[in-house]
């Protein structure tokens, strides 16, 4: 896999964005833009190509799971690795998502190994 | 009631006030009022079952007053006007005070990452983990801005029934508070949550139900 691909991180918490941002860092993700919500989240998705969507679901006025929903209905975009990273754990909330297509879920609080074991689980070893 | 009468009057009274408890709660007046109405409408013999309907109806009016009244010592636009805004303006700036904590932390440990690359290589890797920790640590800003943000969602959901409510009693309720004095307030809208999302934005589960990794793992396991 490329390390060098365009990642997009969504969260409407700051520090969130940070955190991802530098814990893909220590991955060798260097290539990360962000979104506050999931509006712009899409308006960037349908500007440029990313090999990556690192999500969290509760956000304002768009949901994560709205920026899921609209993602995979469009043509254009349906095939990118959504990744979902959010403080909901409900039971629902994960059948919810993987209904809506999502190719992993991460629950917040998380640390830096379970980002990494589920980045190899979509993209395999690297 | 044997002797009653029901004059035009006040069939016409009562039928104004079923339409009127259909939007608003009828007064202690009014029900008084149609009490003395229906007594002047009977002649001959008050029955004994005349004189303990009076005496419910009396009753009835009663508690509805003591009840207004106690719902006033409340004070119910206090509590609307600034008690509960007073209460989610202090949580959001716990969230704002945490965010600037964290940004703070974030900004040091960033900082000690940059110096990894001119360590050697055995420091540099204990830095690394060292910062990777503190990285991980930060997650609990978030997760604790989601749970504060959820109590200030329920307090402006009483909010909003306390102002029913204030609405549904009219002026009355604010004539009998003793204190008039009362800080004005115009609580901001806040961004609304689309009905069809409001039942999966739970906000993050108590320590003691929420699923860890593991379980969310056997879940999507699940889906094949």
């Amino acid at each position: 896999m490329d390390k060098n691909m365009p990642i997009l991180i969504v969260d409407d918490y700051k520090t969130m964005l940070r955190i991802i941002r530098n814990l893909l860092k220590q991955l060798g993700f260097d290539n990360v833009d962000e979104a506050t919500d999931g509006s712009t989240a899409l308006h960037r998705l349908r500007e440029k190509n990313y090999g990556l969507v690192i999500s969290d679901w509760n956000m304002e006025p768009m949901t994560g799971l709205q920026l899921l929903r609209e993602v995979r209905n469009d043509a254009k975009l349906k095939h990118i690795p959504f990744v979902m990273v959010t403080a909901e754990s409900k039971t629902e909330n994960v059948i919810a998502a993987k209904e809506a297509g999502v190719t992993n879920y991460i629950v917040k609080p998380f640390n830096a190994e379970t980002l990494k074991q589920k980045l190899v689980a979509v993209f395999g070893n690297f | 009631m044997k002797g009653l009468t029901a004059t035009p009057e006040l069939r016409q009274h009562l039928d104004g006030l079923r339409q009127q408890s259909h939007h608003q709660s009828v007064s202690p007046e009014e029900v008084t009022r149609i009490v003395e109405q229906v007594l002047s409408t009977m002649g001959g013999e008050i029955t004994s079952t005349d004189v303990k309907l009076y005496r419910e109806l009396e009753g009835l009016a009663r508690f509805i007053q003591n009840a207004r009244s106690e719902i006033a010592q409340v004070r119910p636009d206090a509590i609307s006007s600034h008690d509960i805004p007073s209460a989610t303006d202090e949580l959001d700036a716990v969230v704002g005070a945490t965010e600037e904590a964290t940004g703070a932390i974030l900004d040091a440990a960033e900082q000690l990452e940059n110096l990894t690359s001119s360590l050697p290589p055995e420091q540099a890797t204990v830095i690394s983990d060292v910062v990777t920790r503190i990285y991980e640590a930060c997650n609990f800003q978030d997760v604790t801005g989601q749970r504060i943000t959820k109590v200030v969602r329920t307090l402006k959901q009483i909010e909003e029934r306390v102002s029913a409510m204030l609405a549904a009693f009219g002026d009355e309720l604010t004539r009998m508070q003793t204190d008039t004095a009362t800080p004005k307030y115009n609580p901001a809208a806040g961004p609304s949550i689309a009905p069809d999302q409001v039942d999966l934005l739970h906000g993050p589960a108590l320590p003691d139900e929420a699923k860890r990794q593991a379980e969310i793992d056997a879940i999507l396991a699940s889906f094949g």
